[in-house]
Formats: C-alpha cells, structure tokens, sequence
C-alpha cells in the first residue's frame, strides 16, 4: 500500500469539485475517486440561489454567489453560468408580505434586489399569470449546469481523476472495490446521498426530486422564477410537495421543478407526480401547457435534519473530512463549503463562522478530545 | 376512454391482431404513430405502390365497427395500472384496457462510419421510407451498404423509382448469403421476391469504409471483398439490419431477452394481460408479424384453439426468422468502422473517442449527453448496444416528446 497523495477525496460532484479545486490551488496533490453512480450534480437544476431559511444558510449561499460570480469570468461556455436573476412569485397579499420581508433582509446584507408590483412583473415577464401580485427580484442569483462546472473544477495539474468505487473507510485509509487499499492523510467524504454506505451514523435522509425540460423556446422567459409558496406552504410540508420553479436555459429551453418526496428513492419517474409538479408550473405561468417536453428525470437530494450541510473533520474518525448533506442548494453552497472545510483542514480562520455547520451537531463531540 | 384490447402498432403484426381479435366482439382501439396503418414494409405515401393484400386488410379493419384506428397517436406515459396516456395531434386522453398488445415493430440500426451524417447519406429502410413518401431519386447514383435482404428491397424500390443503382455492399460472406438462398425453397413465396430482387452490383464479404464530401455527399469508399475502391455518387443507403422497438416494453416491465420482448407460445409477455407480436419479439419479415400478431390477438380474447391452429404456420416463419438472423449476423469489420473522431451521437456531436471510456450507457449519458438530443438514443442508444454491449434502460415518461397540456393528465396515484 503507498500514500497515493496527500488527500484522497470520494465523490466527483460538485461538492468534491470545488474540494479537490481548492486544495489543488493551495499546492496539495489531490486524488479524486468516483464510481460513476447517479450523481444529485447531474439530476439537478443548477440554480444558483440565496436562500435565507437561517442565518447560517443565507451566509453560505451568499458568499458562495460571489465566488460563483467571480469564477464565472473563467468559466468555459460549456458551463453555461449566467447571472440571470430570481424572481421570487407571490400568488397573493400574504405571500407579497413576505416577498417583503425578504426583501428587508436580503437588502441588510447589501443584495442586489427590488420589490416588483403586478404590473412590472408582468413587464419584466409577460408569460406569467395575470393574477399574480407582483414578485421580489434577486439580481446576483445565477445559473450553471453543474457536470460540466464539477469537470471544470477538476481540470487541474495536482488532480487526479479516478474511476473507483470506494466500499470500506478505515482510519486513513479507503478500500475499492476491487480489494486495493489506497491511503492519505486527509480522507474527505463528499459522496453525496451514497455517504450513509461508508458512514452508516451520518443522519441523512434521501429527498427524491422530478424534472423536466422542455424543447427550445428561446426569448420566453428570462429570469428564474420560484414560487414564494415555496417558503409559506409546501415547503413545511413532510409529506409529497411541489413548488413552481422555472428556468430558462442558455438554449432556449424551459427547465421545470420541483418536486419533494422522502418516501421514495427509486430513480423511476412517477407519472403522478410529474402531473401535479407541472399544474402547479401552469398555475404560474398557464402558456406552458402548450409548449413540447421533452424530457424527464428525477435526482435525490441527501439531506440533513436541520437542511444545513456537515462540514468539518469527523469528530470520531479522526483523519475523515465530511462534506455532505447539501440538500437541495449543493450547486449553489459548492464553493462556500470548499473554502469553510479547507480553511479547517489547514487550521485557518474560515470566511465564515463555521459552527453552524460542523458535524459535531449531530455526531456528538470528539471521543478523544 | 375504455376498450377491451389495445393494440400499439399498425404494421402487419397489429393489423393481424385487431383482425384476429375482432370476431369475438371485444371493443378494440388499434393505435399507430403513422398517418396511416401499414407499418414498415406497408408504410403508405405519394409513390408508394401497396400490394392488394394491403387494401384488403385495411377494408376489412374499416369495416370492424368494433375497431377504432388512433392513427398519428403516440404513447406518452402509463397513467396507472393498465392505463395509457395517449396524445395526438389535436388531444390527449388516458386509455384504458383489460389486454394490451404490443406490436411495435423494428427500426433500421445506423452504424456510425466516418461521413455517416453527410447529407446524402440515410439507412436502406429509410431511403425506401424516403421514396415512398416522395424523394425524388430519378438519375441519381446510389450506393447501398450493410446487410441484410433490406438492401435489396431498398435498391429495389430506388430503381423503380428511377434511381441507378451502383453498387450493393453486403457485409456477410458469400457462404452466407449463399446458404441463406439455399434455405429458400423452404419459404417458397420468400425465394421469389430474393430472386426479384438480385442485382448485378450485389457484393458479399463488403463494406463501407467512409462516406467521403465537405458539404455533401460525393463519393463512398468502399472495401468489396478486401479491395478498397471509391465511387463517385450522389446517394449512399446504409442499414445494418433491425432493431426491435422493446422500449415500451420495457417501461411497462416486460423481459426483454436478446434485445426483444420475451413471449411464450401464446405470445403472452412476463406481464400479466401483455402480448406482444411481430418484429418486437424478435425480427423476421411481415409473414412472421403476420402469424404472431393474429396469435396474439386470438389469445387475448380467450380463443386457444384458433390461436394454437396458428403455431405450426408460425414456427415455419420463425424458422425463416433464425436463418436470417444467423446468415446476416453481423462480423467484426463493420463494428470497428468509427474512427476516434466518428460523431456516434449526431443530436449532441459526441464522438466514438469521447464515449469508449464510460463503459456504460448511463455514464456515458451522464458525462457526456450522449442520447439527451431529439432522437432520444434511438439511433445512438442501438448503436452502442451493439457497438460496446451497453444496455439502455428503461425510458422514462413521457416516452416522447408530449405537450406539456398532456402530461397534466396524469392523475393520483390509487
Ligand atoms: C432534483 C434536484 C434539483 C436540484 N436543484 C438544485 C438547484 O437548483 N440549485 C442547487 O444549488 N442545488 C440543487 N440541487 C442540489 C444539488 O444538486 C446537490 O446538493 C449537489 O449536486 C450535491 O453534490 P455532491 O457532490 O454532494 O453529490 P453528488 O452530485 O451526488 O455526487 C456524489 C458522487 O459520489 C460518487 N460516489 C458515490 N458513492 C461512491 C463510492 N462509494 N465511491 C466513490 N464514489 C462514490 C458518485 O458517483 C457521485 O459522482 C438539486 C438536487 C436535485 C436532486
Ligand atoms: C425502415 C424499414 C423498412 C422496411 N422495409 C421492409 C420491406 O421493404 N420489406 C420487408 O419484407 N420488410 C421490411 N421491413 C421489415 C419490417 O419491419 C417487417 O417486414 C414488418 O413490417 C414487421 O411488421 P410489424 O407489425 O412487426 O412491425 P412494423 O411494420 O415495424 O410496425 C410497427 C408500427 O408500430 C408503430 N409504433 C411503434 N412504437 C409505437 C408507439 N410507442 N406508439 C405508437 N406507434 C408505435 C410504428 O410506427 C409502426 O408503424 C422494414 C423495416 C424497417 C425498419
């Protein structure tokens, strides 16, 4: 058995990406394992959106918007980054209050964003129902399409890419599939939904998601567009919920969400819900009934208890990094997360308080403190 | 909507079946996404002549007042237990069925070879799908390549439509194609539409090697027998046999075995109340999708003792159907056409080099897009499985592109 570089990293996703982006720049050689599994990174919808549920999910998504923005100067056109912009839907004066209250907030950290009447929304998006109340504007927000921009992370000299399936963690060391033990000081777990395998203790739960996309409609709609139910009623539901979510993609296609089920972690498509994720889409914007689809598929979100990821050494495991549990903003919180574990690893202060997000949380404190 | 039977397909095996199934005065709805019915080798058009066979068929399916034809229908999800969404150019609506019958028929199978998305260069089948619905090729200079009697059949109605045919590259050896003949006699009506169609450029042991132009197609190389030559031509058909159309089947959770629709003997699938008939199951010509269609159809409405009438008349077609699979099986030359730069999927320009590495077709999907394009991985998704072995999996709803009006059809679960 050799050292086969300095910090073995599992997963290829975007979390392990921008892991193995950071560390590389940093002069560390990096190897990267990935078993080619259904990754959440290629299932998802690569919004790249600042969500302020809490304090401690508003300070990660907003950082890691400005490194997306800044590495959006380099990003090749594959990628397909464009700082488009959310609207946030508001259905009624209910929902208008608290595009509002987000608006105070969202304007405290210093965002870019606007309150929109109907009828500038309906300007700014003529496609929309005529009866909604207007909407909150969030200018920094963006899109990307993740596989490509977890690829792009990877192009780096002191990156290696290697197509293995990790079955066994031992101390600082990981077993393949096909018996090899390979080792490294530093073991990151950054294998998405697949963590409990190697992990059993982590508390992740999978949070099955419906997509579609339509065929090419280029000029239709040009911002993101999210339902502020999203916020007020599915979204505190535990049971099967659905919530308009629309985005315009670089080729004219319209990409629809979203959908969220705890009972259910087979990849097949369930028409029923497919029907009820696309009413609540026409509810908001009714001329998508007319338009083609094309395509649909579905992808698990691995989330925690409390929606925050797990980022930090394993306080049992000495040597093993956790970076899992991103739930449904992984893309968005990618870079952040790189920069509060590295900042960790080398024992710096991180650019965000970590604490909110350290797995001690649930894991307890470290057995040999 | 709610019938007894639904058939999916209208080609020579669905037909059979809606005819078969007919006199027990079950409601039937016989659904195709054709204009019209008559599937491949029946396929209707401007310059399509139709044997009178085929009127027939259709006059007396017209005459059924117990079948209805959903012709420019396609399936677009199963919307619950034996349930199917259904979408045509004006509505969608959810059928309902106690039996379904699958006839879903072939597709040609594209090898990718360099030149292969030129202009000027289609299958066999589809130059022939092409003329019948109106290509003018009169004067035009074709060369056709691949295997099987389809290439016959192609140059065939390419010549009576006035195109000159220069040159047939079959890819299996003459002791094939010669033992095929010589099976022949024991399919007597076969034997006579083969010899109607034997050409003085028909070429054994030979293949394409690239089809060669910038814009278009000008010229084909071609390796006939070991020698390389090129010919000069507008035109260049190539089809590597069939692929049977199993997706469907394989949505509703039929076995699929050697890349068909499993049947027994009454043409029943691995699930309950499902048929299936014709090349679905297993490619062999419109005699066999005849037979086996008619089975089914008898079959699903409970009348064994005609259905087992049938079986002799089938195994005679079915032992047609192996001697073509094994005379026209396809060698190694033709699988190791693509260079490292040969697109393999044209609606995302994914090359042979960008894909080897995946060894499989859903990472190969999942890295490189590979089959994400409008034909879906009909055409790509075929040629890696024979190509690399990989096996698609399941389409996922909506089967095809659908409105997106259809698809708020879909309902709760039970
Ligand atoms: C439907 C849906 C929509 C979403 N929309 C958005 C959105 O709009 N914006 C946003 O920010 N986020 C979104 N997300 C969330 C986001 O996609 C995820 O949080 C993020 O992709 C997680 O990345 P990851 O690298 O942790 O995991 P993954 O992308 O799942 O990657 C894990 C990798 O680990 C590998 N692996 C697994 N097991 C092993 C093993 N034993 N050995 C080696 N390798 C292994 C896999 O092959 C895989 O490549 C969405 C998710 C879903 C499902
Ligand atoms: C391009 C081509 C050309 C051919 N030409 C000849 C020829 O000239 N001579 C010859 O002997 N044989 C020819 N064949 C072989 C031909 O397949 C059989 O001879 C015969 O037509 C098979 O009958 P079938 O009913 O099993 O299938 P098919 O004739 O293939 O009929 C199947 C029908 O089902 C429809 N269908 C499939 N899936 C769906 C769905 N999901 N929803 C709705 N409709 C669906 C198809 O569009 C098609 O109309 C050709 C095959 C191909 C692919």
């Amino acid at each position: 058995m050799s050292q086969s570089a300095d910090i073995i990293i599992i997963g290829a996703g975007i979390i392990g990406a921008a892991c193995a982006h950071e560390l590389a720049r940093r002069g560390l050689r990096v190897l990267v394992l990935d078993a080619g599994r259904r990754a959440a990174t290629a299932a998802g919808m690569g919004h790249l959106i600042v969500l302020d549920d809490n304090p401690a999910e508003l300070a990660l998504s907003q950082y890691s918007l400005q490194r997306w923005r800044d590495w959006g100067r380099d990003m090749p056109a594959d990628c397909a980054y464009r700082q488009n912009g959310t609207l946030w839907l508001a259905a009624n004066a209910e929902e208008m209050a608290v595009a509002e209250a987000k608006y105070q907030v969202l304007r405290e950290q210093g965002l870019d964003c606007q309150l929109l009447g109907a009828a500038a929304l309906q300007a700014a998006e003529p496609e929309l129902s005529q009866t909604l109340h207007g909407a909150l504007k969030v200018g920094g927000d963006g899109i990307l399409y993740a596989p490509n921009a977890a690829r792009w992370l990877l192009q780096h000299a002191q990156i290696e890419l290697r197509m293995a399936r990790v079955v066994e963690i031992d101390h600082r060391r990981v077993r393949l599939d096909d018996g090899a033990w390979l080792s490294a000081e530093v073991l990151i777990l950054a294998n998405g939904v697949y963590a409990r395998e190697l992990c059993p203790e982590l508390p992740l739960q999978a949070k099955k998601g419906h997509l579609l996309i339509t065929d090419r409609y280029p000029g239709r709609v040009n911002h993101t567009l999210v339902e502020l139910g999203y916020v007020t009623s599915a979204h505190n539901a535990s049971g099967p919920s659905v919530a308009a979510n629309i985005q315009p993609r670089p080729t004219g296609q319209l990409l629809i969400g979203a959908s969220r089920q705890f009972d259910s972690e087979a990849p097949e498509v369930e028409p029923w819900m497919l029907g009820k994720m696309l009413r609540r889409a026409v509810d908001y914007m009714p001329g998508l009934a007319g338009l083609n689809a094309i395509r649909a598929w579905t992808g698990l979100r691995a989330a925690s208890p409390d929606g925050l990821p797990l980022l930090g050494e394993h306080p049992q495991r000495p040597g093993l990094w956790l970076a899992v549990g991103h739930e449904g903003l992984g893309v968005t919180t990618a870079p952040g997360s790189a920069d509060l574990l590295v900042a960790q690893l080398f024992g710096e202060t991180a650019p965000l308080a970590p604490d909110a997000y350290l797995p001690q949380r649930f894991l307890g404190v470290a057995a040999h403190a | 909507m709610k019938v007894d039977i639904l058939i999916i397909g209208a080609g020579p095996a669905g037909m059979a079946a809606a005819l078969a199934a007919a006199p027990s005065g079950a409601r039937i709805a016989l659904l195709d996404d054709n204009p019209a019915v008559g599937g491949q080798i029946w396929r209707d058009g401007p310059q399509a002549h139709l044997p009178p066979q085929v009127h027939e068929q259709r006059r007396r399916l017209a005459a059924q007042s117990t079948i209805q034809l959903l012709t420019a229908s396609r399936v677009i999800a199963q919307a619950g237990p034996k349930q199917l969404l259904v979408e045509d150019a004006a509505c969608a609506r959810v059928i309902e069925y106690d039996k379904l019958i699958l006839c879903t028929g072939a597709r040609e199978l594209l090898l990718p070879f360099p030149g292969w998305t030129l202009p000027g260069v289609t299958g066999a089948g589809g130059l022939q799908a092409l003329i019948k619905g109106g290509l003018p090729v009169a004067g035009e200079r074709l060369v056709i390549a691949g295997s099987g009697p389809l290439l016959l059949a192609s140059a065939a109605t390419a010549q009576a439509n006035g195109a000159r045919v220069l040159q047939i590259a079959e890819q299996a050896s003459w002791a094939a194609v010669a033992g095929f003949a010589a099976q022949l006699p024991r399919w007597p009506h076969k034997l006579l539409q083969a010899l109607g169609l034997w050409h003085p450029g028909y070429r054994a042991s030979s293949h394409v090697i690239a089809a060669l132009g910038d814009s278009h197609l000008q010229a084909v190389r071609l390796s006939i027998n070991g020698q390389v030559k090129e010919v000069p031509c507008e035109r260049l058909a190539c089809g590597f046999g069939l692929i049977a159309n199993t997706q469907l089947g394989q949505a509703l959770g039929c076995r699929i075995e050697h890349n068909s629709i499993a049947v027994d003997n009454w043409q029943a699938s691995s699930q309950v109340d499902i048929y299936a008939a014709g090349e679905c199951t297993g490619f062999g010509g419109s005699e066999k999708a005849l037979v086996e269609g008619a089975i089914a159809g008898h079959a699903a409405v409970g009348d064994l003792a005609a259905a087992r009438h049938l079986w002799p008349q089938r195994q005679r077609w079915q032992g047609f159907a192996r001697a073509l699979q094994h005379s026209f099986a396809l060698g190694e030359p033709v699988k190791q056409l693509a260079t490292p730069d040969t697109l393999i999927c044209r609606c995302e320009d994914i090359a042979l080099a960008d894909l080897r590495e995946h060894g499989g077709w859903t990472p190969a999907k999942l890295a490189s897009r590979c089959g994400m394009g409008a034909c879906q991985g009909r055409i790509c998704g075929a040629a890696t499985q024979v190509l690399f072995g990989w096996q698609p999996p399941a389409p996922r709803p909506p089967f095809s592109p659908a409105r997106i009006d259809t698809l708020l059809q879909l309902g709760q679960p039970e």
